[in-house]
């Protein structure tokens, strides 16, 4: 048991770091997902993803596979998709999810074309898939910073989100926090996806974002029991994943976000609002 | 009577077509007025003037107070896993304050609008389990809790039970006792002569603004149901100057 379970993270350095990176992680990705996912705009954090990578890519060019210049790149890459989009759907008649999907088409070209400059095909692909295996102290720490950035920012957000998520009209007539709050909230987006590239890389940072918000969905109503179980699911596959991955030797990176893939696919069927129990009808009822 | 709100000359629209054509006048505070008139006419137009979420393009509108917004389909993510006492608690917003926490007497507060709309013991009900009605209730007693001196009402009848119409309208009648501006938006003409005293006949250019027996008389509805359907792609642009206002009735 301690042999399989514990005994390769007690005995390698690369292994706990990479197993407090993805822990952090989660516990600040779950909760953004969970609002994304209600926001429905699952599919924006994909593409949020995307955008950061001609930034992520010019820090790359400037500094090498550094991380400070790599995440700063991409965070600013990011912020800039997601305000030119906002702008457009506020200035034309474009719905924000056409003009998110221009703009981090033309930011993930851009990015692409930028790697190519210099470099090889491996350093390409650490940036789109990551190496959660070669985390040092430095991107820890960051990782550390994003998550208690993310989770403070959002506990300040929280309500005004929540008042979004349910009745933006209303908002909207009572306030002006709508359109701050919204900022704020794809900052911290783009903050949690900039801080899981070192680790999961540009594409799969955004899995331990939706997969196990997507997953608690299916358990719990009340956002705050989602968000708190997409955590533990998060959690969670970020170490059966690495241990998987240990013993199978295989990617780590794809191994947890496939482990959170398959708590989403248990959870669809199994969950107390998935397919098998939501259509079974209680045989009880009551009065009234 | 001062005005709640004032309207001078306001022209409201989309792509430089009008969907309301200078229109003047007056809410009185504390009036109780029904904004009657076909589909496309406007009124739901006007009452986004008035919240300012549609900038006129031409004229202005004065308001004074806080207004309570009902819209007519209201945006609500039913799906969204809030409860009726999350919901109603927006109402608070304003007092509250974007970060404030509800104390005991808000919690009060609450559980007596709740009583208000019929809605009893359903504080901690997910949305997503309310009928149509019961959501018109919730959502009435949110109108409650913003406790705004204006209350703007888009069709909140639409699709709603008699007894359920019979109790909010109920509410309504009680808001105008106690000396609110109410302005609701009708199709219920029956609803409008019992219980409106005052009624505003749109068809984008305004028929008659004013008492609601002489404003639903029947020579003036048949001027409303007169009022062309499409719009004109082609209609020359309005020369200023050559307004053609309708008659105020006050």
């Amino acid at each position: 048991m301690y042999e399989y379970f514990i005994a390769p993270f007690a005995q390698f350095g690369f292994m706990q770091r990479a197993l407090a990176g993805a822990v952090i992680l989660s516990i600040s990705a779950g909760p953004i997902g969970v609002f994304l996912m209600f926001r429905r705009m699952s599919l924006a954090g994909d593409a949020m993803a995307h955008a950061i990578l001609p930034g992520a890519a010019a820090g790359f060019l400037v500094s090498g596979l550094a991380i400070l210049p790599m995440t700063i790149g991409g965070f600013a890459a990011g912020l800039i998709v997601a305000l030119l989009a906002g702008l457009v759907s506020r200035l034309t008649l474009q719905r924000e999810d056409t003009s998110l999907a221009a703009f981090y088409l033309i930011s993930l070209a851009l990015g692409v074309l930028l790697v190519s400059l210099r470099g090889s095909n491996v350093d390409l692909m650490h940036v789109l898939f990551g190496t959660v295996l070669a985390l040092n102290n430095d991107a820890l720490l960051l990782i550390g910073a994003v998550s208690s950035i993310s989770l403070v920012g959002l506990a300040l957000i929280w309500r005004p989100l929540f008042a979004e998520c349910l009745d933006p009209t209303f908002l909207r007539s009572v306030s002006k926090a709508g359109q701050p709050v919204h900022l704020i909230f794809l900052a911290l987006v783009v903050l949690n996806l900039v801080g899981g590239f070192q680790a999961l890389g540009t594409l799969m940072s955004v899995g331990l974002m939706m997969l196990p918000a997507a997953a608690a969905r299916f358990w719990v109503r009340s956002i705050e029991a989602v968000a708190g179980l997409a955590v533990l699911i998060g959690v969670a596959s970020s170490y059966l994943g690495l241990l998987l991955s240990y013993h199978l030797e295989v990617a780590s990176g794809p191994s947890i976000i496939l482990v959170a893939g398959a708590a989403y696919i248990a959870s669809l069927i199994l969950g107390r609002r998935g397919v098998l129990f939501s259509r079974t009808q209680p045989t009880r009822h009551r009065i009234a | 009577m001062s005005a709640a709100i004032r309207i001078e000359d306001l022209t409201l629209g989309y792509d430089g077509h009008p969907a309301v054509h200078h229109l003047s006048g007056a809410f009185v505070g504390g009036s109780l007025t029904a904004i009657v008139g076909p589909n496309g006419s406007g009124k739901s137009t006007l009452l986004k003037g008035i919240m300012g979420t549609l900038t006129p393009i031409g004229g202005r509108i004065v308001r004074e107070g806080e207004i309570a917004y009902l819209p007519q389909s209201a945006e609500i993510d039913r799906s969204f896993p809030a409860t009726v006492s999350e919901l109603i608690g927006l109402g608070l917003w304003k007092r509250r304050g974007l970060f404030g926490g509800l104390d005991a007497a808000d919690r009060e507060q609450m559980a007596a609008a709740l009583h208000a709309v019929g809605l009893d013991g359903f504080a901690k009900r997910p949305i997503d389990t309310l009928s149509g009605g019961q959501m018109q209730r919730a959502l009435f007693a949110r109108v409650l809790l913003q406790d705004a001196p204006v209350v703007l009402l888009d069709e909140p009848f639409t699709a709603i039970d008699e007894k359920t119409v019979h109790d909010l309208m109920h509410l309504v009648g009680h808001w105008h006792a106690e000396g609110r501006t109410v302005i609701a938006v009708l199709h219920d003409l029956e609803l409008v002569r019992r219980h409106f005293p005052d009624t505003l006949l749109l068809a984008r250019e305004p028929v008659v603004w004013g008492r609601t027996p002489v404003a639903l008389r029947p020579e003036n509805l048949q001027r409303a149901r007169a009022m062309p359907e499409a719009w004109d792609e082609h209609a020359p642009w309005h020369e200023d100057g050559q307004h053609d206002h309708a008659g105020h009735v006050h």
